[in-house]
């Protein structure tokens, strides 16, 4: 799957749910396949009664890892040049997040087409938690 | 930081998709990823971050016969002077910005190899106190010393929780 610079406008947008109710194990999931078991995200009693934190929250590479699916659902697998974020606010369990990708640029470098957008992830509150760019390579 | 060696190994990949809530077949090593482009199992974009699996040192993983900082039968089994990476007793180093660089797609079956180092280094006055921003510019390379992935993280170092 991939998608042509001539089909894709600014301004043209998508939007994902990423996750609804994010569970305890998600995140225990995520801190076993990334390999970061720091106990705030895990770790109830640590995070609250040493670290001073209301309980535990995800990682915000977990946030990022669910973020990217909107840019690989629609530029296709192993299209993107570029992705960053900024970890905004922190994900607790029980969030839904919700991730939008909106296209800023299409544009022609070196003979190769390109897609930039901006991405936001807000949670159910509609605040942002994760606020990023994505470049993609296109299809002429 | 230095990792010398990183399998893109496909169950660890099937596991990490999992855990990131992918259902993207091309993930599980099935019909849809001998039908895709890259033509083998792609590293999901934030892949790399799991070659904490494979660094020797990772600060963030128990070891046995070491003391570990988060709770057993007490809140936290380390003083809280064991530099933690994470949370000790003064202040809390949390993850501020992390950044992709892609040369091109990481598949199952590549071997990579990483080595970091720091870059920028600032501070900016936040509402609790002074925040200091550190970069960690980290190279992701093949077999062929080929820059894969380049990755750069900012920490930011605060003075308590926010």
């Amino acid at each position: 799957m991939s998608i042509s610079a001539a089909a894709l406008q600014v301004g043209d947008t998508k939007e994902l749910l990423l996750v609804d109710d994010l569970t305890r194990t998600q995140i225990v999931m995520y801190a076993g396949a990334s390999g970061d078991y720091n106990p705030l995200h895990s770790d109830e009693k640590f995070a609250r009664e040493v670290a001073g934190y209301p309980g535990i929250f995800a990682h915000g590479m977990l946030s990022m890892g669910m973020t990217g699916r909107i840019v690989t659902d629609w530029f296709g697998d192993g299209r993107l040049a570029k992705y960053g974020v900024r970890f905004v606010r922190q994900v607790w369990p029980g969030d839904t997040l919700t991730a939008t990708a909106t296209v800023d640029a299409v544009r022609e470098e070196a003979g190769v087409h390109y897609a930039d957008v901006s991405i936001v992830t807000v949670n159910q509150d509609g605040t942002a938690v994760v606020s990023g760019t994505a470049t993609a390579r296109l299809d002429p | 930081m230095a990792i010398e060696r990183f399998p893109i190994e496909a169950g660890h990949v099937l596991m990490f998709a999992r855990a990131i809530g992918d259902p993207n077949p091309v993930y599980a090593g099935t019909d849809a990823t001998a039908a895709s482009e890259v033509g083998a199992i792609p590293a999901p974009p934030t892949f790399v971050t799991a070659s904490a699996q494979f660094d020797e040192d990772y600060p963030l993983r128990p070891k046995p016969g070491q003391p570990w900082f988060g709770s057993g039968k007490n809140a936290t089994g380390a003083p809280p002077t064991v530099p933690s990476g994470g949370s000790g007793g003064g202040g809390t180093s949390l993850h501020a910005e992390q950044h992709y660089e892609y040369h091109r797609p990481l598949v199952v079956g590549d071997v990579l190899h990483a080595r970091g180092r720091t870059g920028e280094q600032w501070e900016k006055q936040g509402r609790s106190g002074t925040l200091k921003f550190t970069e960690l510019i980290t190279e992701y390379l093949d077999e062929s010393d080929e820059v894969v992935i380049t990755a750069r993280t900012v920490a930011v170092l605060t003075e308590g929780p926010k």
